[in-house]
């Protein structure tokens, strides 16, 4: 309907922008009415998301002009991102923003560098900037829920944990169940996708690539590469964020630093 | 529990001990000695810093000023785990990890490579009155029991000093007087050395030979129970 109405591109992209943030903000308002209160997170939320994509967009559409190398750059400066905005999962946990980047670089970096090498992934920046911005994402969303559970978890069995201490544990065997737990829940949603791929929903590379021309076939193979590599990158990810962020939770005495109210 | 120590070396010394965190003095300039065989009772109102200079004792927090010296050596020198090994604490709620007692009870030990023969389990859980409760699941036992447990596995690290942090006070009355001979059988028959912080008075009286009264986190009196009681 609305192409009637919008012969521009640019047009066309914000009226369907305004119509799907109006679809958002009425959901706030449904949950405003149930007493919860999202409007203002909400809001900032959306004008950070259109911004921030739309100047990704900007550097993209210069930056596919540019030389293959400078994508190396843009992908760095991604993880550097993700590792602050995942961090912020950690509240309270010393080191986060460190733990977070380095497991990211590691997890992420890691995936999209041997996946190059291999040629799985395509050095063209067109290829390269958006797969590896899916790995780093995913790997981003998977490293938040992992330091989160990880929070919590200590929080609430710091009783255990100093009991443990306390009859001669070493630091990392006192929350070794914690380190599992968040690492096994941080990848359920890569788990999920993964399970419910082609059944659930048709990811938008799939989707893309389908409307670029693309065999089918080879869109819903290459579809499931990206899958297989996020769970891959996501996995790393994890694994690197609570063994580092548990050596992060104690002292060089062995004394646990994270305590509610501390 | 009212005879002397049996012996006269100190096990350990607090020397200026304290402890600030975010400009809230928890412990300050704590000074005293534990003698070797004799049972210490910290005593005070509630938030007076009882918990936290037992959680000194242990090192499971660390002093911002003084130390403590164990067995005549800065305890910041040994091994924390180790050091937590031979200061063997008792905390208010049992917290006893999943599984069965017997898992329990061979923790401690594990932690360094060492295996709980099954005689000295066996024997461990007569000694706190659980005999037949090794493959007990610790998820349906009660309080008292648990506690008990909780006693039995620190035990099974063979401690030398016992630091009871208000081991009965999460307990109905039954239960606690039960744990509370349970402590004074242990602590009389292996003539153990203990440190216990405890809010009454009377049981710190039937426990204890000495006793430190905090206040606001200072030692304000010290000496035999007794006389620090009834001052």
């Amino acid at each position: 309907m609305l192409e009637h109405f919008f012969r521009n591109q640019l047009e066309l992209g914000l009226a369907q922008a305004t119509i799907a943030a109006l679809a958002a903000m009425l959901v706030v308002l449904l949950a405003r009415k149930r007493g919860i209160h999202l409007e203002g997170e909400t809001l900032v939320a959306m004008l950070r998301g259109i911004v921030q994509i739309v100047a990704v967009g900007s550097i993209l559409s210069l930056l596919l002009r540019g030389p293959r190398w400078t994508s190396g750059f843009l992908l760095a400066g991604m993880i550097v991102a993700a590792g602050a905005t995942s961090a912020r999962r950690a509240k309270g946990m010393p080191g986060a923003f460190r733990v977070s980047t380095w497991a990211i670089a590691f997890g992420a970096g890691s995936v999209i560098a041997l996946m190059t090498w291999l040629g799985v992934i395509d050095t063209a920046i067109t290829s390269l900037v958006p797969v590896g911005s899916m790995l780093i994402a995913n790997a981003m969303n998977t490293n938040g829920l992992a330091l989160n559970r990880f929070r919590s978890d200590v929080l609430a069995h710091v009783g255990e944990i100093e009991t443990a201490l306390a009859l001669g544990a070493e630091a990392s065997n006192s929350v070794s169940p914690y380190v599992q737990a968040s690492f096994e829940a941080s990848l359920i949603p890569a788990i999920d996708s993964l399970r419910s791929l082609g059944i659930v929903w048709i990811p938008g590379l799939m989707a893309g690539m389908l409307l670029s021309g693309a065999r089918p076939v080879y869109a819903a193979i290459y579809q499931f590469v990206v899958l297989a590599m996020i769970f891959a990158a996501s996995g790393l990810t994890s694994l690197v964020s609570t063994l580092l962020i548990r050596a992060r939770i104690f002292t060089s005495a062995e004394q646990l630093v994270l305590q509610p109210g501390r | 529990m009212s005879t002397r120590p049996t012996s006269d070396s100190v096990i350990l010394r607090s020397e200026h001990l304290g402890r600030v965190v975010a400009n809230k003095v928890l412990v300050e300039d704590a000074n005293f000695e534990v003698q070797t065989g004799e049972v210490l009772a910290i005593v005070g109102p509630s938030g007076s810093g009882k918990s936290s200079l037992l959680r000194l004792l242990n090192r499971l927090d660390e002093p911002t000023s003084g130390t403590v010296y164990f067995q005549g050596s800065d305890y910041r020198q040994a091994a924390p785990r180790e050091l937590r090994r031979k200061l063997g604490m008792v905390t208010q709620r049992p917290y006893l990890f999943p599984g069965t007692v017997e898992q329990n009870l061979r923790y401690g030990p594990l932690q360094r490579g060492e295996i709980l023969s099954q005689d000295a389990l066996e024997e461990l859980l007569v000694r706190v009155g659980l005999k037949g409760y090794a493959s007990r699941n610790v998820a349906n036992l009660s309080g008292g029991e648990a506690q008990r447990v909780s006693v039995a596995r620190t035990l099974a690290n063979s401690p030398l000093v016992l630091l009871l942090d208000e081991p009965t006070s999460a307990l109905d009355e039954e239960s606690k007087l039960e744990v509370e001979s349970l402590i004074q059988r242990i602590v009389r028959d292996q003539k153990l050395t203990a440190v216990i912080v405890t809010h009454d008075t009377a049981q710190a009286a039937r426990l204890a030979q000495r006793a430190l009264l905090l206040a606001a986190g200072r030692v304000v009196r010290s000496g035999p129970i007794n006389e620090v009681l009834h001052a």
